[in-house]
């Protein structure tokens, strides 16, 4: 059987982050935006936990994943209100268009 | 009475017609009666320079009074030496002499112009200009350096330019004017080197020190040729100021003055200021320079009578006459006869100043007419200027018993005796030819303007006598032509107190070497004569060369006079021979003497038509090559900003522009960046940190 090492969780955390990224990047919609950032976080998540486990740090990696999970949830909350009030404004949150201060 | 009232009061005669010059220009036109003021002025003067005279004369015979004091001094300056000026004021019977005549023949002149400017509209400027004269003449006379000689030269200059150009309307009298003065401009540059040449080496102006220094053996630059060319440098004023060859042209052009003008500045006293000149530097006259003078005046004398006695402008004739008689007071100086030529310059001051005032009163009885042919009778309807003219005539013809007898028998007497000592016997032979030139042409003037019938019978009809106020002049002028105020001796004025007394002739201080033979110191003395406290130093020799021509020169001057007087008669009075006649037959020598030796047109053919061309050619030179060369600048200056505007155009603009050009196209590749997306940016981020990563890769 597989001996499941750090290295399966970097590449699972990397390829985590590379799909957040990609869709930060590429997602016109401002709420796929978002996701993609939870995306990003959630692959810091699988790192803090992996090194957690692997190095002497104790629980210190552990208890920082649940730091990033309440500021992730905070960042949801705050971030969701800004696209709401983009909606307001705009009538849509395409992020590609949002670029009044531009001209 | 002592020396310091005696400078006071020739300090007083000098600046007595200053004063008087300076309330003339202010207030003459407000109070036409102030030429009186001046005319007073000139009387005072009159009277205290026979104050001094006396005094001088009478009882300090041998006593020089100098008065000087330092006007700036510059302490040491470098290169040069000690630099101070000193003025002052030397009083010797020269001086005081000078000083009676000046101021009497001023102060006649005055007199006379009352009668003969009356009715004048610039009388009081004429005025004021007499008192400049007089101011400065006084200041030649009585000044003992050469700087304030020169000053108060020019200062003659200067008001004898602006009377003979007082009728400026005239265009004839404004160019006489011009020409006098610039034909007297190249004398004094000649005399200005001449004094520059003395300070340069001595250091001084004063006449005592320089002959003090030259007696001392110091020799200008070292060099003997140096001092003979200080001599003739300073006699070159001289030669400007008492108009001799080949300077004397300006003279008879400055007749277009006032007459009284002509008699007081270009007859007596102005143009004998270089006699008197030449008499005060004298002592440091070497052999060389002597004989040039002797030669210039002699020449001078002969060219002038020859010119004379073809004249027919009255005032012309009387001008030749002058000039040819200035030439004999030179030559006298040349010779060495010294007391003789300044003798003759006192004499014939008076005389002349006649001739010129009784001329003026004829001219004026005939209306302003100058031409002799016109004249005629005159004697008759003028009786006291025919006979005072006639005295003058008389005087400066050497007729004995007549002052110019006494001078001009002295001074041929030293041709005679110079000529047989050195062999110049070109000198004497010009002295002798003159006195029967000079006896014919003035009785030809006499004869013709006062003897036989009127010519013009209406200004004939016309003319009478001049008043008082003219005539009065002449007649004192006339007592003085009479030979008894200078000797007792009517033959001879050896044994006379103005020769034997009063005018001793000065030591020279030139090196003996550079002497003529007969005036060698002579230890021996036999020629010793002391006389007035200054040894009159003459070799034996020359005393008996002086004694061997006494009578023959005498004789021969009374002889010549006569024949020139016979001649005069004999054509003119008695009509033996017609003078047309004579003028036919000897034409070219006729139209020769008629047109002055064609002087003036040799004048303007060499040095006006010179100045001229050479005017010409400077213009050219500033028309093409100084603004060729200016234009050519501009020109350059032109090239030069067209390429630096070039420059500024391309390549500096051209790198402004470029630059703004690069930042904008920086900006616009690099405004596609700024896409305002954040994902882009983010893009950017990856990509950047991936980047980074790889170039500081840890492993």
């Amino acid at each position: 059987m597989i001996h499941v090492s750090l290295t399966h969780y970097l590449v699972v955390s990397a390829f985590l982050f590379s799909f957040g990224l990609y869709g930060v990047v590429t997602r016109k919609n401002a709420v796929m935006v978002l996701m993609g950032i939870e995306l990003i976080l959630n692959s810091a998540n699988i790192n803090f936990v992996a090194f957690s486990k692997f190095g002497n740090y104790g629980l210190n990696g552990q208890i920082m994943a649940l730091f990033v999970i309440i500021l992730a949830a905070a960042e949801a909350a705050i971030a969701l209100a800004i696209v709401l009030n983009i909606y307001k404004t705009f009538a849509h949150v395409d992020v590609d268009k949002i670029n009044n201060l531009k001209e | 009475m002592s020396d310091i009232t005696l400078v006071n009061l020739s300090l007083i005669i000098l600046l007595l017609p200053i004063f008087g010059f300076t309330i003339l220009i202010f207030f003459g036109k407000r109070f036409p009666k102030l030429y009186l003021l001046e005319t007073t002025f000139l009387g005072i003067a009159f009277v205290l320079a026979a104050i001094i005279g006396f005094v001088k004369l009478g009882t300090l015979t041998e006593h020089t009074i100098i008065f000087q004091f330092t006007w700036i001094d510059f302490g040491k300056l470098p290169l040069f030496g000690h630099l101070k000026f000193i003025l002052g004021v030397k009083i010797d019977n020269l001086t005081a002499i000078m000083l009676l005549v000046v101021t009497l023949i001023s102060f006649l002149v005055h007199v006379y112009s009352i009668g003969y400017m009356h009715g004048d509209k610039r009388f009081s400027r004429y005025y004021a200009y007499l008192g400049l004269f007089s101011f400065s003449m006084l200041g030649i006379v009585l000044t003992h350096n050469l700087l304030t000689l020169y000053i108060f030269w020019e200062l003659v200059g200067l008001s004898s330019y602006l009377l003979i150009g007082f009728w400026f309307e005239k265009k004839s009298a404004a160019d006489a004017g011009k020409k006098a003065f610039l034909v007297n401009r190249v004398g004094d540059i000649g005399m200005f080197l001449g004094i520059l040449i003395l300070f340069t080496n001595y250091h001084t102006f004063t006449y005592d020190s320089i002959f003090a220094a030259i007696g001392a053996g110091h020799l200008p630059f070292n060099s003997p040729a140096w001092l003979t060319a200080a001599g003739i440098l300073l006699f070159m004023g001289a030669v400007g100021k008492s108009a001799q060859f080949p300077l004397h042209v300006w003279l008879p052009d400055a007749m277009e003055g006032p007459t009284p003008v002509s008699a007081l500045i270009h007859a007596a006293t102005m143009v004998a200021a270089g006699v008197y000149m030449v008499a005060r530097i004298f002592p440091m006259l070497t052999a060389d320079a002597l004989l040039v003078i002797a030669l210039v005046g002699g020449f001078t004398s002969f060219l002038a009578a020859t010119i004379a006695i073809t004249q027919n402008d009255i005032k012309k004739v009387l001008a030749y006459s002058t000039i040819s008689q200035l030439g004999y007071m030179v030559m006298a100086l040349g010779v060495g006869s010294y007391a003789y030529g300044f003798f003759h310059l006192v004499t014939h001051a008076w005389f002349k100043a006649l001739l010129f005032l009784g001329s003026g009163s004829v001219i004026q009885a005939m209306h302003h007419e100058q031409d002799i042919r016109q004249m005629g009778g005159l004697r008759k309807k003028m009786p006291i200027t025919y006979y005072t003219f006639l005295v003058a005539t008389l005087a400066i013809s050497g007729v004995p018993f007549f002052s110019g007898f006494l001078s001009k028998d002295g001074l041929l007497l030293g041709t005679y005796a110079f000529g047989s000592l050195t062999g110049h016997i070109l000198i004497p032979i010009f002295g002798f030819t003159v006195v029967v030139l000079t006896a014919f042409y003035m009785f030809r003037l006499v004869i013709i303007t006062f003897h036989g019938e009127p010519r013009n019978q209406e200004k004939y009809d016309h003319a009478k006598e001049s008043p008082k106020v003219m005539t009065i002049p002449l007649i004192v002028l006339a007592v003085l032509s009479f030979f008894f105020w200078y000797s007792p001796n009517p033959f001879s004025s050896e044994s006379g107190w103005f020769i034997s007394k009063w005018i001793p002739t000065p030591h020279s201080v030139v090196p003996e070497n550079m002497r003529f033979n007969f005036m060698k110191t002579a230890g021996e003395a036999a020629g010793h004569v002391q006389n007035g406290g200054e040894a009159i130093v003459h070799s034996p020799m020359y005393m008996e060369a002086l004694h061997h021509a006494h009578y023959p020169a005498m004789i021969l001057s009374i002889l010549l006079a006569a024949l020139g007087i016979f001649l005069a008669y004999w054509i003119y009075q008695w009509k033996k021979v017609d003078p047309d006649m004579l003028a036919d037959r000897f034409n070219w020598l006729y139209k020769f003497s008629l047109n002055k030796w064609y002087f003036d047109e040799l004048y303007h053919a060499t040095f006006v038509a010179g100045t001229v061309g050479l005017g010409k050619v400077l213009a050219w030179f500033d028309s093409n090559i100084v603004d060729g060369v200016v234009n050519g600048a501009a020109w350059v200056t032109r090239k030069v900003s067209q390429f630096s505007g070039a420059f500024d155009h391309y390549v500096v603009d051209g790198l402004v522009n470029f630059s703004a050009f690069a930042s904008g196209f920086l900006g616009l590749v690099l405004k596609k960046f700024q896409t305002g997306k954040v994902q882009t940016y983010v893009v950017f981020v990856v990509f950047s940190v991936l980047i980074l990563l790889l170039i500081f890769r840890p492993f």
